[in-house]
């Protein structure tokens, strides 16, 4: 075998390895990115879940000591910092089945036409939180492991992004809003 | 025409399960019965579970549910429900006043200011902080609370919170003793007047409490006295208090830990002489007033609380606060004179009386008799129509 040849194939070698790289890459990039949009909707749904909350507290359809309950509950998620955020969230899914699973709750909203509209908000919130958080902590598992591979380790390849990390809370929704 | 000097009917509402062991609902069912003894007909409302023995004085507002409530996981009674429920009994109640406790706390006493119009006298128990919460639930929260004709605090930090969250000022009643309930008890096995017991009843790993001062004059104590014992309950870490006694003195020193009500009231029962080392921040030596029931010689730290309730000196010894020395030298002078130990328990005895609930209930009785009008509470009318029957 010539030089030439030797050349020729550590080259293409090379170029294979270099191409191969960029693509891991690239689909650490993507994957990163769409983390990134996971983690906006899922922050979006909670703090749309929170505000539809105080919105119920505020709106006279239930009676003060609900309202209270409700209001302490979507203040403390809205205002939690990164550490206590998925037990406060955790502690309004709580609030939420304590609040919405009286007898006949349902249809006391449903008596005032605000009720109504509050009720269709917030059953939409409630399954946007669980849908969102479900989309979320998937792609936390996949990047997950595309980080966790060999090449992307050894190559540094996802940079300086943090190892993302689950977001666990208690989500169940209130079994009124869950049976429909 | 007044209601001055006739007996009432009363209702009572309680925020917290009856049945659940608690200091709100403790001192409702002291005043209820303390009303009672006094010739008022009185009713009390309060969540309880479906099951629960109740006196029959007590209606259930229905059980509570456990919910995360400023910081913790609070067991209250809200809804439609509750509502409902609350409504009907003051309906068929026709009080002369109603008395709601913790009406700022989302339970049964918030609905009961809710639904009801007339005499409304709360009492203001825990200090509280204002959450944007109560400001998110505000104006439904203070057109209940705006009710409250005649507010009554517990104590000082109470009705500071008060003033400065709520607004406006209350009257301060502290809580009261029974002091029945202490007079008589066997002594501790193994323990017991006549052996030269020091007794100390509270926290241990408090500081304010001031077990440490205790522990430093007991040693000064029993290098010159061998009878001398010391007693101690409360919670916190045993071994934490044996390292504070000398090696050779800690066979004199029992300590009990948490203990249950009756051992309380056996402890106070247990000693020569009770002695109360506070360093402060007491603002109702309810300890001490118990062990005063119990006729125990006290020995306690100057501190205004305490001077307060000890007359001055009378009813029970006083010493410069923390200072161990002068802790040490006073209950060795006690200790020596069986005669002043006795004119001290019949001092206190006596001087205890002020506290005790039968006179705090008439103190509350002058309450409502400067709210009460002709026409008993009322249900309101507009809106929270009667949902759940």
């Amino acid at each position: 075998m010539s030089t030439t040849t030797i050349i020729l194939v550590v080259g293409v070698l090379v170029v294979l390895a270099a191409v191969y790289i960029s693509w891991r890459a690239g689909r650490l990039d993507r994957l990163h990115i769409r983390l990134e949009l996971a983690r906006e909707s899922l922050d979006a749904a909670l703090v749309r879940r929170a505000a539809v909350c105080l919105e119920l507290a505020g709106s006279r359809i239930l009676d003060p000591a609900t309202s209270l309950v409700l209001a302490a509950a979507a203040h403390e998620a809205r205002t939690a910092g990164p550490d206590e955020r998925e037990h406060a969230e955790s502690d309004l899914s709580n609030t939420l089945r304590a609040v919405i699973d009286q007898e006949r709750f349902h249809e006391r909203m449903a008596e005032s036409p605000d009720g109504k509209a509050l009720w269709d908000e917030l059953h939409a919130a409630v399954a946007k939180v669980l849908y969102s958080r479900r989309f979320y902590n998937n792609s936390v598992g996949v990047t997950r492991t595309a980080q966790r591979r060999w090449l992307a380790r050894t190559l540094r390849l996802a940079g300086r992004t943090e190892y993302p990390k689950f977001f666990e809370i208690d989500d169940v929704p209130p079994q009124a809003m869950a049976a429909e | 025409m007044t209601a001055m000097g006739r007996t009432m009917r009363i209702g009572i509402v309680c925020p917290y399960t009856w049945e659940v062991p608690g200091g709100v609902q403790a001192h409702i069912r002291d005043l209820a019965e303390a009303l009672a003894r006094d010739g008022h007909q009185v009713w009390v409302m309060a969540p309880a579970a479906e099951d629960a023995d109740l006196p029959p004085y007590v209606t259930s507002a229905g059980r509570a549910v456990p919910v995360p409530y400023n910081g913790s996981v609070a067991r209250l009674a809200f809804g439609f429900l509750s509502a409902a429920r609350v409504r009907r009994w003051i309906k068929e109640g026709a009080f002369d006043v109603l008395h709601v406790h913790e009406p700022a706390v989302p339970s049964v006493g918030l609905l009961a200011c809710w639904v009801a119009r007339g005499p409304i006298v709360a009492t203001f128990h825990a200090s509280y902080r204002r959450s944007r919460a109560m400001s998110v639930a505000g104006p439904m929260l203070q057109s209940a609370l705006e009710k409250i004709t005649g507010r009554i605090a517990v104590s000082d930090a109470a009705r500071k919170t008060l003033v400065e969250h709520v607004g406006g000022d209350a009257v301060l009643i502290p809580n009261g003793v029974t002091v029945g309930r202490y007079e008589q008890a066997e002594p501790l096995p193994g323990w017991g007047p006549g052996g030269g017991v020091i007794g100390f009843l509270g926290r241990m790993d408090e500081p304010r409490k001031g077990l440490p001062v205790l522990l430093e004059a007991f040693a000064l104590l029993a290098a010159k006295r061998p009878d001398v014992r010391l007693l101690i309950a409360g919670p916190g870490d045993e071994d934490e208090v044996y390292e504070q006694v000398p090696a050779e003195y800690r066979d004199r020193v029992g300590v009990l830990g948490l203990v249950s009500e009756e051992d309380k009231i056996r402890a106070y029962h247990s000693v020569d002489v009770f002695c109360a080392p506070n360093l402060g921040g007491e603002s109702f030596g309810i300890v001490l007033t118990e062990a005063m029931s119990a006729g125990a010689p006290i020995l306690a730290s100057d501190i205004p609380a305490f001077r307060r309730v000890l007359g001055d000196g009378q009813a029970g010894v006083l010493f410069p606060t923390g200072d161990a020395r002068a802790l040490a030298r006073a209950a060795d002078e006690l200790l020596d004179d069986p005669e002043r130990r006795a004119k001290l328990a019949v001092e206190a005895r006596q001087a205890v009386l002020k506290y005790d609930w039968s006179t705090v209930a008439r103190d509350v009785v002058r309450v409502y008799e400067t709210v009460v009008g002709e026409v008993p509470v009322l249900v309101e009318d507009e809106r929270a129509e009667d949902g759940a029957r």
